[in-house]
């Protein structure tokens, strides 16, 4: 058994064993305090879920801190930042806390890790509850020593009076101390006195990654695991017509072949031995057909003509007005995969009539809801443990092979069972991001400013995540399948397919309409920044038209119609550092763009410019420079957001100028990385900086997703600049591109 | 049957059908997790490892090819407290946001810097295209490669330290 | 009196080598104004970037990460390395300068516009029978490119053929000038075919055999030829392909680069296909229809192989390894079928789930099928590679997970199990020569 496993912890173990004491702690306070009412004042972030301090932060009789997120690891350094908001304010080394992350059994249920607000919603948390916590810890301490509350200092972990005399938590912390529900104000140290806070404080989970710790639901490996693997239907909605199990069973090290309908698996030894007798399985296996999918050509009109409901979420003066110059235009982008590197993986085990599940999901507690419906169980007998995957960017398919091994454990008691998903199932059924549509259209006056805005997008839905149990993709298969929830628009100011359709800017008239389709022919959900991918493309591509319309450089263009400070700050700073220069030249083939946006319109701030080459005959777009300015409130750990932005940069431009899921009548058809490429090595910017523009005063803001928007923008300006066209159809792939510009 | 294997200069017995590829075997039968499973196609890098001096992707080397040659993983390179060059320059680089990719890399880039001590960064971006990354890492690893075979020239430039000639 | 006669020989020499000299001899054609971009009729640079796309110009006229027609290219030949030239529109380095008649000259004649005299790896060969009109149209498109200024390094040829008048005596011998001349028994698809084919497509500059001076032999038309370490299969009758090439299969294999009687492209044809996947739709039909017919689709003998080797290669048993995981087998090292099993049986099944890299059925591959082992050596070793971030077939090399050893084992067995043919006789020989091929690559800094 390794170390990352924990058993499934039965209340009697959790009473009993003395390792597991603040495990109980936590777990009872934890549900007392779910029960709690709620406070009347809005509590700070997720304090407002789950209110009482202990739910957040425990401290045991040694002085050992464990610190409890509903938020989950996925790459983006959440523990790392988390741990910088715990330490600053109880004041203590970050290496001394114990970070719990999301877990059932154990963690506020602080819903899903995504829409980058985890730092909003969990960092302000445990930041606000630490200081509450630390200040709870000053009026014990002056009880205690008998020195009034302002003569006492919190140091590593113990309050000291100015002679020397000092009381360490441990000494402090009795009974329910913590058992207290939080305050709606908190003593937050003021921004000069931080420490942890704004420090480049290295990601905790990286050396064990380095290293090969067993730091994955892939690296799991309870004792006697079995392998299993999931033969998924020849196409959506197939069914199992019939099929034989001989040639497989025969087979070595194959355990055996559990079935519910269309929903079948095996069982083996090994895992090369499940792989193979899946192999078998599906030659001995025939499927009825499904539906027929759209054809892809014509997908964008398709989906135009699906029924639509329509809300007009921006509605300001006479937006049609056709001022001295109105110009219009059609953007799409197709479905895109979130393609993890990782196929989506889950460990589960059913045993004492509890159903443990090790998953990557991003929301535990949806999961373990969705999982008790599927196999109608109360939620309470089903616990669901938050272990890393690979990066995920929104809703892949973490939920459904958590759903496969629920399935498979159940049906083999006290056999912990891992499924993983094979590259051309993680590629072929996982939830896509879906294909949309904007068109645009907008006027300037005789100034050259925008007097008009009319922004009309088409999506379908950006969240079929759990959910009822036929969001999870087996559900939908058994014998009794279940539907998928109905699909649902995630209502403004966020935003779901019309994340971002609002233009920032300040334009007098201006209307905006989103219309959300709800049957969905691909199966589609949250893929990272949801619609403000193409919205902002949009925005941030028009935006570069009207300002050519106006005569105007596209920056000089933006700060005239952006009035909020920090918004033309960070438009300044990336101009400023990449040296934005419209009137200068660039090379033959080459081209400069910019763009900006602040995503969702209420988290960080995003600017990038860039320079690009673009090769006519074979299509290509070699990335230069390219420079970034975000500013993403007070900056927890400035390289944190760096390497998102990094991250989100490089994953956009991979989008955007590759990335295409592809199908045909029956099935989708971009099943592997040869037929789905990605960015490659050779393909990547010259080089990537990015700035931040901290901002101790102010709030967190959400930061993961900011970057995709503006960079998708910014290549499709600079593609324009370099020749001429401009192109408004994702990807800008190599075959689209020489339509467009080889001759 | 029983296959012998030589990882990270430690010979292991396995009993496994020789057909099975090595990243089973060194998941699954030794417990060692840097080799990671993206693709099983030859398609992504997430598995690479050494066999000599060579970076192979582990999912699709049968154990029976590997008799008598070196295996080498990303164990094999270090520990979290003795961190190899590559590892110690992509912890310092900060080289990683799932991680699930980055052994993969190492491995890659270690085959090249054994090869090639100063590699030009067109050198490094075409010897690490066979590996994939969807995080967008990439800017990074590229500085860590960088970095190590930096630091590893001034390594061997200059002496060790007398304590650890004594051992 | 045997004086006489070296003096009348040495005299007759003189004359011809005089007479030579005078034919050999080129003026410089005079330097031009770069003309610009606009000055051309886009109708005419469209048609002119199709047909460049047919003979596949970019890929000897670049190199890989340096822009398209900047040149570099290395064209390995028996007799030395030529570099594919900068025919970007610089009036320096590249062909800025030239007249169409320059141009023309320089396909027709294999003459540049200075008047020095061009190797035949730029086959000139082919070129000269195109029309006048196609030539000023691939003209336009190349003057319509951005400029480049990239020098291409010196030709690296063995003496005395680096002496560039030899490359005016080979012209005496092999080029031919002409018109190409259509078949009146034949379709017009088919002639549009075979005169694309046969100029700009040069597909004979590879899959024509060649003579000891480097030259096509006329009487084995398509009869197969070799291409940077590859063989270039016949065409002709004797193509190795179990299933005839039909129009519609080679379409599917010049314009998509596959098909699933034949596979996926590879090797130095890769690069050929990504480029008339840019040529006229109907241009490459034409092609293949002409293609098609020189084996011979429709006979009768043909289409009964054909249902035979389809229905072979489907029955075939799932090389999925059953060995038990205990027991006392012999060492599997050099067993192929364990290397199969381990190495390609998770592409290569047939059948069974969706197939994910749409493998080609190996019993059905001309390369399998081949009378030499070379392709199916120089894939496994290398593996097959799209263009950059592009869609397209992968398959990783194996060259430093097997060693020769099993790398010959698992060519044997493949050959065994997925054919009827007889064993390679040389396939370890076959190797040492291509792995010393690249070696000899790698150590002089070759790009390969
Ligand atoms: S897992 Fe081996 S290359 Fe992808
Ligand atoms: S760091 Fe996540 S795939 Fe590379």
């Amino acid at each position: 058994m390794t170390k990352a496993f924990m058993p499934p912890l039965s209340r009697r173990a959790l009473l009993a064993g003395g390792g597991a004491v603040i495990v109980s702690f936590a777990l009872t306070r934890h549900g007392l305090a779910q029960d709690a009412a709620p406070a009347k004042t809005k509590l700070p972030g997720d304090l407002s879920k789950a209110p009482m301090l202990d739910s957040w932060i425990g401290i045991d009789a040694q002085g050992g801190i464990t610190v409890f997120t509903g938020k989950a690891e996925l790459g983006q350094g959440i523990k790392t930042a988390l741990l910088q908001c715990a330490a600053e304010e109880l004041k203590v080394a970050p290496d001394t806390i114990t970070l719990v992350t999301a877990d059932t059994a154990r963690t506020p249920n602080e819903g899903y890790t995504a829409g980058s607000h985890s730092m909003q919603d969990s960092g302000v948390a445990i930041r606000c509850a630490a200081a509450q916590v630390r200040a709870i810890m000053m009026t014990l301490a002056a009880a205690k020593l008998g020195v009034s509350e302002p003569d006492l200092t919190a140091r590593d972990g113990a309050i000291s009076t100015k002679n020397g005399r000092s009381a360490r938590y441990a000494e402090l912390v009795s009974g329910e101390a913590l058992h207290v529900a939080a305050q709606p104000m908190s003593p937050l140290t003021p921004p000069k006195e931080l420490k942890v806070i704004g420090e480049e404080m290295p990601r905790v989970d990286i050396p064990g990654k380095l290293t090969g710790k067993p730091m994955y639901v892939q690296d799991l490996r309870p004792d006697g695991m079995l392998h299993a693997r999931v033969l998924r239907p020849s196409n959506y909605g197939a069914r199992l017509a019939y099929f034989s199990t001989d040639a497989v069973r025969a087979m070595p090290g194959v355990v055996d072949i559990v079935r519910d309908g269309s929903f079948i698996a095996v069982v083996a030894q090994g895992e090369f031995q499940a792989i193979n007798a899946v192999n078998v399985l599906a030659q001995n296996a025939h499927w009825s057909d499904g539906p027929q999918l759209p054809e892809q050509r014509t997908i964008h009109e398709t989906l135009m003509a699906l029924p639509s409901q329509d809300s007009t979420i921006l509605d300001k003066g006479d937006a049609a007005q056709s001022g001295v110059k109105r110009l219009k235009a059609t953007y799409t982008r197709p479905y895109q995969a979130h393609a993890s590197i990782g196929p989506s993986c889950a460990v589960a085990l059913w045993q004492d009539d509890r159903l443990t599940v090790w998953t990557h999901s991003q929301g535990v507690y949806p999961l373990r809801d969705s999982i008790a419906k599927m196999l109608a169980l109360p939620p309470e007998q089903i616990h669901c443990i938050h272990a890393e995957g690979s990066g995920c960017y929104g809703h892949n398919a973490a939920d459904d092979v958590a759903g496969d091994a629920a399935l498979i454990a159940k049906a083999m008691p006290g056999k912990p069972i891992r499924v993983q998903w094979m590259r051309e199932d993680e590629h072929g059924w996982e939830p896509f991001g879906p294909a949309m549509q904007t068109q645009v259209e907008a006027a300037v006056d005789t100034e050259g400013k925008l007097i008009a805005w009319q922004f009309e997008v088409w999506s379908n839905t950006h969240s079929m995540r759990p959910g009822g149990p036929g969001n999870l993709l087996a559900g939908q298969y058994l014998a009794q399948p279940f539907q998928p929830d109905a699909p649902k628009p995630i209502p403004q100011p966020e935003g779901g397919g019309d994340r971002n359709a609002i233009p920032i800017y300040a334009i007098p008239n201006a209307r905006v309409v989103s219309h959300f389709t709800p049957d969905m022919p691909i199966r589609v959900s949250a893929l990272r920044a949801l619609g403000a991918y193409h919205n902002i493309f949009t925005t941030e591509s028009f935006m570069d038209e009207m300002a050519d319309a106006a005569g105007a450089d596209p920056v000089a263009f933006r700060l005239a119609h952006l009035q909020d400070p920090r918004a033309r700050d960070v438009v300044t700073r990336a101009a400023k550092e990449f040296g934005w220069n419209d009137k200068e030249k660039a090379p033959a083939g080459w081209g400069r763009g910019f763009a900006f946006a602040r995503y969702k319109n209420l988290a960080a701030y995003c600017a990038v410019a860039l320079d690009l080459h673009v090769d006519r005959s074979s299509g290509i777009i070699s990335l230069g420079r390219v420079v970034a300015a975000v500013d993403s409130g007070q900056a927890v750990n400035p390289d944190g957001i760096r390497n998102q932005i990094e991250g989100a940069i490089v994953q956009s431009a991979s989008w955007t100028t590759v990335e295409e899921v592809t199908f045909d009548r029956e099935r989708i058809t971009s099943r592997d990385w040869s037929s789905y490429p990605i960015l490659r090595f050779p393909a990547l910017p010259q080089s990537v900086a990015v700035h931040v523009i901290d901002r101790p005063e102010q709030p967190f803001l959400g930061t993961g997703e900011a970057g995709q928007g503006p960079a998708a923008a910014a290549i499709a300006n600079a593609f324009a600049r370099a020749t001429g066209t401009r192109m408004r159809q994702l990807p800008l792939s190599p075959p689209r591109v020489r339509s467009a510009v080889a001759i | 049957m029983t296959v012998v294997l030589n990882i990270n200069s430690q010979r292991h017995e396995v009993d496994a059908d020789p057909a099975t590829p090595l990243l089973y075997v060194l998941r699954n039968d030794l417990k060692l997790n840097g080799a990671k499973f993206g693709c099983g196609l030859g398609q992504c890098g997430a598995c690479t490892v050494l066999v000599e001096r060579e970076p192979v992707f582990s999912c699709l080397t049968p154990i029976a090819v590997l008799e008598g040659r070196r295996v080498r993983t990303l164990e094999g390179l270090g520990t979290a407290d003795k961190p190899g060059p590559l590892q110690a320059a992509f912890i310092k680089e900060q080289a990683a946001q799932c991680g699930y990719c980055i052994p993969g890399m190492i491995l890659r880039a270690q085959a090249l810097l054994e090869k090639n001590a100063s590699p030009t960064q067109a050198q490094i971006r075409d010897h690490m295209q066979p590996n994939l990354c969807r995080c967008g890492t990439h800017m990074r690893i590229l500085r860590a490669i960088d970095r190590a075979a930096k630091d590893m020239k001034t390594a061997s430039a200059t002496p060790p330290a007398p304590t650890e000639t004594a051992r | 009196m045997l004086a006489r006669i070296i003096i009348t020989l040495v005299i007759v020499l003189v004359v011809a080598f005089g007479g030579f000299y005078a034919w050999a001899w080129h003026s410089e054609i005079p330097a031009e104004q770069p003309h610009a971009a606009s000055s051309f009729d886009p109708a005419i640079v469209a048609k002119g970037a199709k047909l460049a796309a047919v003979g596949s110009c970019v890929v000897c006229h670049s190199t890989a990460g340096s822009p398209s027609y900047a040149g570099g290219y290395p064209v390995k030949t028996p007799f030395g390395t030529i570099y594919g030239t900068n025919i970007t529109p610089d009036p320096e380095i590249g062909i800025g300068a030239w007249s169409a008649v320059a141009f023309r000259r320089a396909m027709r004649e294999g003459v540049d516009r200075r008047g020095r005299h061009l190797y035949p790896a730029f086959p000139y060969d082919h070129f000269t029978h195109a029309t006048d009109s196609d030539l000023d149209a691939v003209y336009a498109y190349l003057m319509t490119r951005a400029p480049v200024r990239q020098e291409t390094p010196p030709p690296d040829v063995v003496f005395p053929l680096n002496i560039r008048l030899f490359a005016a005596g080979w012209k005496l011998l092999f080029l031919h000038h002409g018109g190409h001349v259509a078949d009146t028994s034949q379709t017009p698809e088919w002639n549009r075919g075979a005169y694309l084919a046969e100029t700009f497509g040069h597909c004979g500059a590879c899959h024509t055999p060649r003579n000891a001076l480097g030259a096509e032999k006329r009487g084995e038309q398509y009869a197969g030829g070799t291409a940077e370490g590859w063989t270039a299969p016949a065409l002709n009758a004797a193509s190795p392909a179990p299933v005839a090439w039909t129009p519609e299969a080679a379409f599917n294999y010049l314009r998509h680069g596959f098909d699933r009687r034949h596979g996926h492209v590879a090797g130095p044809m890769r690069p050929v296909v990504d480029d008339l996947a840019r040529a006229d739709e109907g241009d490459v039909r034409a092609i293949a229809t002409y293609i098609a017919s020189l084996n011979g689709v429709s006979t009768a003998d043909n289409q009964g192989k054909a249902a035979a080797a389809v229905q072979a290669a489907q029955s075939r048993e799932l090389p999925i390894h059953k060995g038990e995981t205990t027991g006392s087998a012999p060492p599997a090292g050099n067993d192929g079928a364990a290397i199969f099993a381990g190495a390609c049986a998770t592409c290569h099944h047939q059948g069974g789930r969706f197939p994910v890299s749409r493998p080609v059925e190996l019993g059905l591959s001309s390369i399998v099928n081949g009378g030499s082992p070379r392709n199916l050596l120089q894939i496994v070793l290398d593996g097959i590679h799209p263009a950059p971030n592009e869609r397209g077939h992968i398959m990783p090399g194996f060259s430093g997970t097997l060693t020769d050893e099993q790398i010959a084992a698992l060519a044997d067995y493949v050959r065994s199990h997925f054919t009827d043919k007889p064993k390679w006789d040389d396939t370890e020989a076959t190797l040492n020569a291509i792995r010393q091929n690249k070696n000899f690559d790698k150590n002089s800094g070759k790009n390969s």
